[in-house]
């Protein structure tokens, strides 16, 4: 590839027209970052000065200290969604394990089956569920049919724990398979040569290497899950409050939209922060990119 | 271990797939039972298809999924290229935080916080109704751009840095430079980020539902709005439907890229 190249003769050259280059590139940026400006941190700020702003536009605290009464939300939420990453890791690790150990054909063929989902709209999928789930739907109709009696589902924690695992599995699923597939399988190999047994390579070796993934699962699940309406809103039966029901509901009225996007800026920050001391286990400065794919 | 292995995939993919399974079957179920199957029939097809809200709100999401697609395209592509000459190291850091902020937040907060801005706006400027067709055009560009860079960038990091070089040596300005070769090697990025805008704007539902007027309605807020009050199975049908393109796009994609990879490997 590397031709060799008078690098003497030709760098006076190179460096004339470089000093030309920057102009063009750094324009190239200007767009965004005036959109960005605009568009991203505009309206960031316009959370913290409605969060700190009465209705006529006054300073004041009220809406902070009125957050006090959802204190009961905020932590029904953060332990539901606590619980269902929990669930995706218990599933979703060992599904991704068992995908990355498929022949290459079928593990293609597996992830396509698992990425379908994710792009299938996120309201169907919900639905879907209360479709099966509901007091008249087909399980319901199957359990009467064979007069084992009715379950009622809809309208319990575990039904919207359910819909948020449901929901979000494959976001836990598809880090931890792209991390895996990259290892390198000699490591794996030095260490059945160092005497592991394989249950002792995979959590010496195996598992250890898959942290990043993992921790960009856990992020990829949390997240959505703990901000979620639609899914507390349909599967919790109208019984079930979270963060994300309570936001939506001051969102209705412009007489409390402060209280809103006070609720809304301390969710955000309390993203931000477990995001923020998460990403500090890893230390895969790509992760943040790998996550999409 | 195999046995189990394979019973575990088909367990977990059965749990995924049953739900809309069902939901696809009895969107051909002649009565409005989602327990009892009563017979085939196309009814909620032509009862969804008469109703002219359908169609509007599917010309919606497009116009507003092509349009916001192009836009973050060209925005997120140029950003793509400026943030990978940026020299200083703070800036480019800073940039690229502040361009990773929609992905990082959850969804509820980007929507709810680009409704207070239109909002606030409106209220200054004096409109009745401050949320449109274009709050929720910039809304989707905003969070389709962090796709676009994210996909360009690597592309540009691959590329031999001296191939534009060797084109400025050749005579080209360094714009020329930039269509005629950097262009060409990150085409594929380009389409990736270009796609990937594109579906996460038909798909979008949340940021949409915040920042969206009464007069602009798209398919996800239609669905959402169907699942508001009493069910009715037309909204089996087009959920179906949907559930159909995208599987049909996600085979496609997947045959085509199986088929550009063999090409890759013949060229070679």
């Amino acid at each position: 590839m590397n031709r060799p190249i008078d690098k003497e003769k030709f760098s006076d050259k190179v460096k004339e027209k470089r000093i030309r280059e920057p102009l063009f590139a750094r324009a190239a940026a200007y767009p965004h970052i005036v959109w960005a400006a605009l568009f991203i941190i505009a309206p960031l700020l316009f959370v913290c000065y409605y969060a700190f702003t009465d209705q006529s536009g006054n300073f004041t605290l009220s809406n902070i200290q009125a957050l006090s009464q959802h204190t009961g939300t905020f932590i029904l939420s953060v332990s539901y969604s606590l619980i269902a990453t929990v669930i995706c890791l218990i599933i979703g690790y060992p599904l991704a394990f068992v995908i990355s150990k498929a022949s290459r054909k079928r593990q293609n063929l597996l992830i396509m089956f698992l990425m379908t989902p994710m792009w299938m709209n996120l309201l169907i999928r919900t639905y879907s569920l209360m479709a099966i789930l509901d007091d008249g739907g087909l399980l319901n109709a199957m359990l009467r049919a064979t007069g084992l009696g009715e379950l009622h589902i809809i309208g319990t924690g575990g039904a919207v724990i359910f819909g948020m695992v449901y929901d979000f599995l494959p976001y836990m699923v598809l880090p931890i398979y792209s991390v895996m597939t990259k290892q390198d399988s000699s490591l794996i190999e030095a260490a059945y040569d160092l005497g592991c047994n394989r249950l002792q390579a995979h959590f010496k070796v195996t598992l250890p290497l898959s942290v990043p993934g993992i921790i960009s699962g856990i992020t990829m699940v949390f997240v959505p899950s703990i901000s979620t309406f639609y899914i507390s809103q349909k599967l919790g039966g109208g019984t079930i409050f979270l963060i994300g029901d309570t936001i939506e509901m001051q969102f209705q009225n412009r007489a409390t939209y402060n209280v809103g996007a006070a609720i809304s800026l301390v969710m955000m920050i309390l993203i931000l922060v477990s995001v923020a001391v998460m990403n500090r286990f890893s230390d895969d400065e790509d992760s943040a990119g790998g996550v999409i794919v | 271990m195999k046995a189990l292995s394979r019973a575990f995939l088909i367990l977990v993919f059965g749990i995924l797939y049953i739900p809309m399974a069902v939901l696809v079957l009895f969107s051909f179920n002649s009565s409005k039972s989602t327990g009892n199957f009563t017979g085939f029939s196309l009814r909620w097809y032509t009862e969804l298809f008469s109703t002219p809200a359908t169609f509007a709100a599917l010309r919606n999401t497009l116009i507003l999924a092509v349009c916001s697609a192009i836009i973050a395209t060209v925005i997120g592509t140029l950003a793509a290229v400026g943030i990978h000459k940026m020299k200083n190291r703070y800036l480019k850091k800073a940039v690229m935080s502040v361009t990773n902020i929609p992905m990082m937040n959850p969804d509820i907060v980007t929507g709810i916080s680009m409704m207070l801005l239109f909002v606030f706006v409106g209220g200054m400027l004096g409109l009745k109704n401050s949320l449109s067709f274009w709050t929720m055009l910039i809304a989707h560009v905003t969070f389709n751009l962090p796709y676009v860079i994210l996909s360009v960038l690597p592309k540009l990091r691959q590329m031999d840095s001296h191939l534009p070089e060797a084109a400025m040596d050749l005579g080209c300005t360094p714009v020329q430079a930039f269509f005629k070769v950097e262009l060409h090697a990150i085409l594929p990025g380009i389409l990736t980020g270009m796609m990937m805008a594109f579906t996460l704007s038909l798909d979008d539902f949340v940021i949409s539902f915040f920042t969206s007027g009464s007069d602009f309605q798209t398919l996800p807020l239609l669905i959402y709005s169907m699942t508001k009050k009493d069910v009715t199975p037309d909204m089996y049908a087009l959920s179906t439907i949907m559930m159909a393109v995208i599987f049909a796009l996600m085979i496609l994609t997947n045959f085509k890229s199986k088929r550009e990879t063999k090409k890759a490997k013949a060229d070679r």
